[in-house]
């Protein structure tokens, strides 16, 4: 657990949004000064931040913690400390556990264990469904009054695919202004699939995932959420077709939001062709051409944000054949990396649109208090360091997380994450984890 | 030569037409009183069975033993396999057993080729899921050559279930190495969506494409297909797309009927198709023993 009885901290030279290089002293959790040449007060510990980029900590809209129930590939504690590792300063915690986060106890308890971590905020995410089963609603009204204040609702892992539920969990959330993340796939057209229906999975014989069965999910939802009023975000965008979509029914004043994984900006279908399973994911990997339009739709606005999807699975799950190996990938720590290499790099977006896309919306999408700041005075000090110019080399292994797949492996990514702090206390120093 | 024999789309022209040339002059063999050579004397092939193949094994066994290698068969029945042990702990089993060549038959696509990562020695792909049977569309060319006299330029309609089909995929790679023109023949439920972007034609209607092909390779249809939808009835199935003798007699006087076996008579083909002498299903088998002896030497005899 990292040490909340800590001196104040001054950061020396860092550049705010990627703007003009500025100290920055935090001080009892808070950001108490922003200017150039803050005098050092005597106890404080000085960091020198010259070169590196400061960002409000991340808040992954989007994370499988595993615990409870599969502890073997991550556990709250585990998985914090990885999300600290990617400048994470607040995760919302996926409701697939065994069991399942259906009811106000095992969202207490994942929440308990988060604040125990002390890492991150865990923020859990409820089921939409009881036990995941797509048949009848989970206590959502429960989980919104627990202590864990629950606003995100989700089956992820599978679609809520029947129309009437989804249509009730739409309206339902609306009590708490709350909102149901879709995990948009229907699930007829994808029995058995394993990867992008296209070229590649005709040629590997294997049966195919079509971009029709997010595509149909996302426009119904759409109009339902629209008829109902109320707010739906779409998990894990993967296809140009679901980008299409998605402008048209924000065009139309859908109140959808969207998120884009790390994998799904830089990865294609093509990686497949080595039968490798750190490749296999759900959504799965796509073609160049939808890479091309979700790079294009987070620029644009129309995909608001950028979450990882981190789904740990311990070595066997993966070491098998294709079929029978877990869909998911780890990605909390190299999401920012990916990010700079996909979109910044790229000139397709800012430091600023980063800090939104990472940060500020997903906070407001999951009305997490006190994250998704600008780094100005009076702020909760929630911040990232981040270095655009370090080129580090993945290794799965050597990560935090508990588990080691992933698909970035052997590649080179441009920067890393030097220091996070949460409410003013280190969690990552000197890029280790406290 | 290559080291092993995952995807036939991994033979160039020339490696292709000397596996088929070898079959040809260890078919020889098969003529002679003795019929074994000892160049795999003291070496070990494995048969690595995840899915019942009587046929394919046997073929295999065979040729090892023709060849004088030791062979072991690993069914995944009454094994450790059935008792949840993962493909990669059985292929360390069999590396530690010093096995030289690893013959798997497998449900999973691509377990070949995961197989390759985990043992030294030389991986056979007999059938992966839907992906590939290269031994099979191997053959299928060499008793093609052997029948008609060559491959260049020949007219070769596959027709069935070309989706779930891993011969059909085999044999469109290979035979568009060897200079056969391929026409893929089945209703498009039974077709990739992707597969106008294969080096084939590829078409609905099997009378229309019967007067002009030189070989055509009736695919087995599971009748279970009709379940998912994937045509309407069995009747109507075979009405548009089983072989019967009425058909046989629209096809070119020369032209082979073929098909990889095992055969549902009345579904793909009717009995008196199959028991026409222009179908070549049991000598498909013989020539099989014939080309996996050639596999397994070019494979397995170099070092």
């Amino acid at each position: 657990m990292p040490d909340h009885a800590h001196a104040p901290f001054l950061i020396r030279g860092a550049r705010p949004l990627g703007g003009d290089p500025v100290d920055l002293l935090l001080r009892n959790g808070t950001i108490v000064e922003v200017a150039p040449d803050i005098d050092a007060p005597e106890e404080a510990q000085t960091l020198d931040a010259d070169g590196l980029i400061a960002l409000p900590g991340l808040v992954d809209l989007h994370t499988h913690l595993r615990e409870p129930g599969r502890e073997d590939a991550e556990t709250v504690l585990t998985g914090s400390r990885s999300a600290a590792m990617g400048g994470y300063t607040a995760v919302h915690a996926m409701a697939n556990t065994d069991p399942v986060a259906d009811t106000a106890g095992v969202v207490e308890q994942v929440w308990r264990l988060g604040r125990k971590a002390g890492y991150c905020d865990v923020r859990p995410v409820g089921a939409v469904t009881v036990g995941l089963a797509g048949e009848q609603l989970a206590e959502i009204g429960a989980m919104a009054d627990s202590a864990a204040a629950v606003r995100v609702f989700s089956d992820d892992g599978v679609c809520v695919s029947d129309a009437l539920l989804m249509r009730r969990a739409l309206e339902y959330v609306k009590t708490f202004d709350g909102v149901i993340a879709q995990h948009a796939q229907e699930p007829r057209l994808t029995e058995g699939a394993q990867m992008n229906e296209g070229c590649v999975s005709d040629r590997l014989g294997l049966p195919g995932w079509p971009a029709v069965a997010e595509e149909a999910i996302i426009a119904r939802d759409c109009l339902l959420a629209q008829h109902v009023d109320s707010r739906l975000h779409v998990c894990h965008v993967s296809t140009k077709g679901s980008v299409d979509i998605i402008r048209w029914a924000k065009e139309r004043g859908c109140a959808v939001t969207a998120e884009v994984t790390p994998h799904h900006l830089l990865l294609t279908e093509d990686l497949v062709e080595s039968y490798d399973p750190i490749y296999k994911v759900n959504p799965p990997l796509r073609t160049e051409e939808d890479v091309r339009a979700l790079r294009e739709g987070l620029a644009d606005g129309t995909i608001d944000i950028v979450a990882t999807d981190h789904a740990p699975h311990p070595v066997e799950a993966k070491e098998t054949e294709w079929s029978t190996a877990a869909m998911g990938m780890v990605g909390l720590e190299t999401a920012l990396a990916v990010v700079q290499h996909t979109m910044v790099d790229t000139g397709l977006l800012t430091w600023s649109q980063v800090a939104e896309r990472m940060s500020t919306v997903p906070a407001r999408i999951g009305d997490v208090d006190g994250h998704g700041g600008t780094l100005v005075e009076g702020e909760p000090a929630n911040v990232v360091l981040y270095d655009p110019a370090d080129p580090t080399d993945v290794d799965g292994p050597a990560m935090v997380t508990k588990s080691s797949n992933t698909p970035f492996r052997g590649m080179t990514l441009p920067g890393r994450v030097r220091a996070t702090f949460l409410r003013g206390t280190p969690t990552v120093l000197e890029g280790r984890i406290k | 030569m290559m080291k092993h024999l995952l995807s036939v789309g991994d033979l160039s022209r020339g490696e292709a037409l000397l596996i088929l040339d070898t079959a040809a002059e260890l078919a020889q063999v098969g003529d002679r009183s003795v019929k074994k050579f000892p160049t795999l004397r003291g070496r070990t092939v494995v048969n690595l069975f995840y899915e019942d193949s009587t046929r394919t094994r046997t073929s295999f066994e065979l040729a090892a033993k023709r060849l004088s290698a030791d062979v072991i068969n690993f069914s995944a029945k009454g094994s450790s396999v059935s008792k949840g042990e993962s493909l990669k702990d059985t292929a360390l089993t069999l590396q530690a057993m010093g096995a030289d060549g690893v013959v798997i038959r497998h449900s999973a696509s691509g377990a070949a080729h995961r197989l390759a990562n985990w043992v030294d020695g030389s991986v056979l792909n007999a059938g992966d899921g839907t992906h590939e049977h290269p031994t099979q569309a191997l053959l299928d060319a060499f008793t093609m050559r052997d029948r008609l006299g060559t491959l260049e330029g020949l007219r070769v309609a596959i027709v069935g279930d070309i989706l779930h089909s891993r011969v059909a995929r085999s044999n469109v790679l290979l035979l568009t190495t060897l200079g056969a023109h391929v026409t893929l023949v089945a209703p498009p439920t039974l077709l990739p969506v992707s597969v106008d972007t294969w080096s084939c034609e590829v078409s609905y209607d099997l009378d229309e494409v019967l007067p002009t092909s030189d070989v055509v390779m009736m695919l087995r249809v599971q009748a279970e297909r009709m379940r998912d939808s994937f045509f309407p009835s069995v009747r109507e199935y075979s009405r548009n797309y089983g072989l019967d003798g009425e058909r046989l007699a629209r096809m070119p006087e020369n032209a082979l009927v073929m098909h990889p076996g095992p055969m549902v008579r009345g579904m793909e083909v009717s009995a008196e198709v199959a028991d026409s002498p222009r179908c070549t299903v049991t000598e498909q088998v013989a020539n099989g023993v014939s080309l996996r002896m050639a596999v397994l030497y070019l494979l397995l005899g170099g070092s």
